[in-house]
């Protein structure tokens, strides 16, 4: 496959950026999208240029170390995958890609592709956990838990804090995130006891940040590689506002 | 209180309520208006908009109404421009339609829209009243109750494009609605994913009838005018 590439490039998170255009010859379809990245680079040192900086870790899908915009949506034109998962099928042969970072006030870019997701450590440091040493692991059935609410504390836990959810958003709104970490420990019993503060840090924590507010159009699930849903984001907001009435 | 409403899911939440309370409004206002259908003589029409105009309850929500707009719309500003400057440095492609409806995308700019119409609605009708009076107010047929009906049908017929303004705000407050009806109960966290269907089901229906209706009310008046 010859493709154009228009991709984003920022030398430092002060500097302007700018987009240059790219172009490759004989990608394989078969290749994943940060294969034919890395060899671009590749192209790029050769030829005595700075390689683009994008991030990268497993490659599997699971870390949520990958971001990137690609022609419009993030993590590409497929569904319910990150970046790393995306192959180059996906595109024709002639086809101009445009890559872009996440945009967001919340995720400042570092240098070119990459952007600092700092501010959903933060986010997780003000309530996203539970406060005792829990020790060794406990017997399995020490703790029941009905099943429904296991499988929808799961489906809420996948969440791997890519970012995709405030890249998508258009007010940049990180709620799919917080209400993921927020849903998942509140539907379980070692979670109630601190759901109260929890719900409260974490949304006081998400708007000190700079990430905008739910106009609830639904297009982080879409975009969510784990297809966290938003019925997270109604829980999200009824422990809010339970939290905020019992104190 | 301070911090909950300095939070935004506390400016959300404001959202929701005055927008519910709105929802509830416009369902009154289209079963009053819808008497101008269903009674020709306008007697029907009169004597409500006259019960509407004096009852105490009524005075009383009057101005909750007011405020609840009001609010509606500060808050709607003062969302919209904390979500733009979210981002301080936008896409240079975006692929938006793929994932949400136009609606969800533009509230703001329906609302403004909604807004314009609601200006002139009230110069139209509500001011006239109120407060400055009309001719054709004066002109009732039982005593003591104005001739509203007289008033409202007179202006559908005597302008044409009066009712095409009409007909234009009803349009755009039903896309408005179309979001607006779910998005309510699932920012107060009334939704999951079986009650989101649910709910749009549900708000799809109060749309067709509230916009319709209040689509359908001018034209019946301009074409029933035009038929007699």
């Amino acid at each position: 496959m010859d493709l154009t590439l228009k991709i984003w490039r920022q030398d430092n998170r002060k500097a302007k950026g700018r987009f240059e255009i790219y172009t490759l010859k004989n990608i394989s379809p078969d290749s994943s999208f940060l294969e034919m990245l890395d060899v671009l680079n590749e192209q790029l040192v050769s030829g005595g240029q700075e390689p683009v900086v994008f991030d990268h870790d497993c490659r599997e899908g699971i870390c949520g170390t990958c971001s990137l915009y690609i022609n419009g949506r993030a993590h590409g034109p497929d569904d319910d995958i990150t970046t790393c998962q995306l192959h180059m099928r996906k595109f024709r042969d002639g086809d101009t890609i445009v890559i872009e970072p996440w945009r967001a006030g919340g995720f400042p870019v570092i240098k070119d592709l990459m952007v600092d997701r700092t501010a959903f450590d933060q986010i997780l440091q003000a309530g996203g956990f539970i406060s005792v040493n829990t020790g060794s692991a406990r017997d399995g059935n020490g703790i029941l838990i009905p099943k429904h609410k296991a499988d929808e504390a799961m489906d809420a836990a996948a969440c791997i804090g890519c970012g995709a959810c405030v890249a998508t958003c258009k007010n940049s709104s990180a709620m799919l995130f917080v209400a993921g970490k927020v849903s998942h420990l509140a539907l379980l019993p070692q979670g109630r006891p601190e759901a109260v503060r929890r719900a409260k840090a974490m949304v006081a924590k998400m708007d000190e940040l700079g990430f905008g507010a739910c106009t609830n159009t639904g297009a982080c699930e879409v975009e969510c590689p784990k297809g966290v849903s938003i019925e997270h984001i109604a829980r999200l907001n009824r422990e809010f506002l339970l939290a905020n009435l019992k104190s | 209180m301070a911090s909950f409403l300095n939070s935004s899911i506390g400016k959300k939440f404001l959202m929701s309520i005055t927008g519910l309370f709105l929802i509830t409004f416009l369902l009154v206002h289209l079963i009053v208006n819808s008497l101008i259908i269903f009674d020709p003589t306008g007697a029907l029409f009169n004597s409500a908009a006259h019960f509407m105009g004096s009852n105490p309850v009524i005075k009383i929500v009057e101005p909750v109404l007011a405020i609840g707009f009001i609010l509606h719309i500060i808050y709607a500003c003062f969302l919209t421009l904390t979500n733009q400057w979210a981002r301080p440095v936008d896409y240079d492609k975006k692929h938006a339609g793929n994932s949400s409806t136009w609606a969800s995308r533009n509230m703001f700019v329906l609302g403004s829209l909604i807004l314009i119409f609601l200006i002139i609605h009230l110069s139209n009708f509500f001011w006239k009243i109120k407060f400055t009076g009309s001719e054709m107010l004066d002109q009732s047929t039982v005593d003591g109750i104005e001739n509203a009906y007289l008033l409202v049908t007179s202006f559908f017929i005597d302008w044409w494009w009066i009712d095409l303004i009409y007909v234009l705000g009803a349009i755009v407050l039903g896309i408005h609605l179309t979001h607006a009806f779910w998005a309510a109960f699932q920012t107060l966290g009334l939704s999951n994913d079986r009650w989101r269907k649910r709910l749009e089901v549900i708000g799809w229906i109060y749309t067709i009838i509230v916009a319709g209706g209040f689509a359908v009310i001018p034209l019946w008046v301009k074409i029933s005018s035009m038929i007699n």
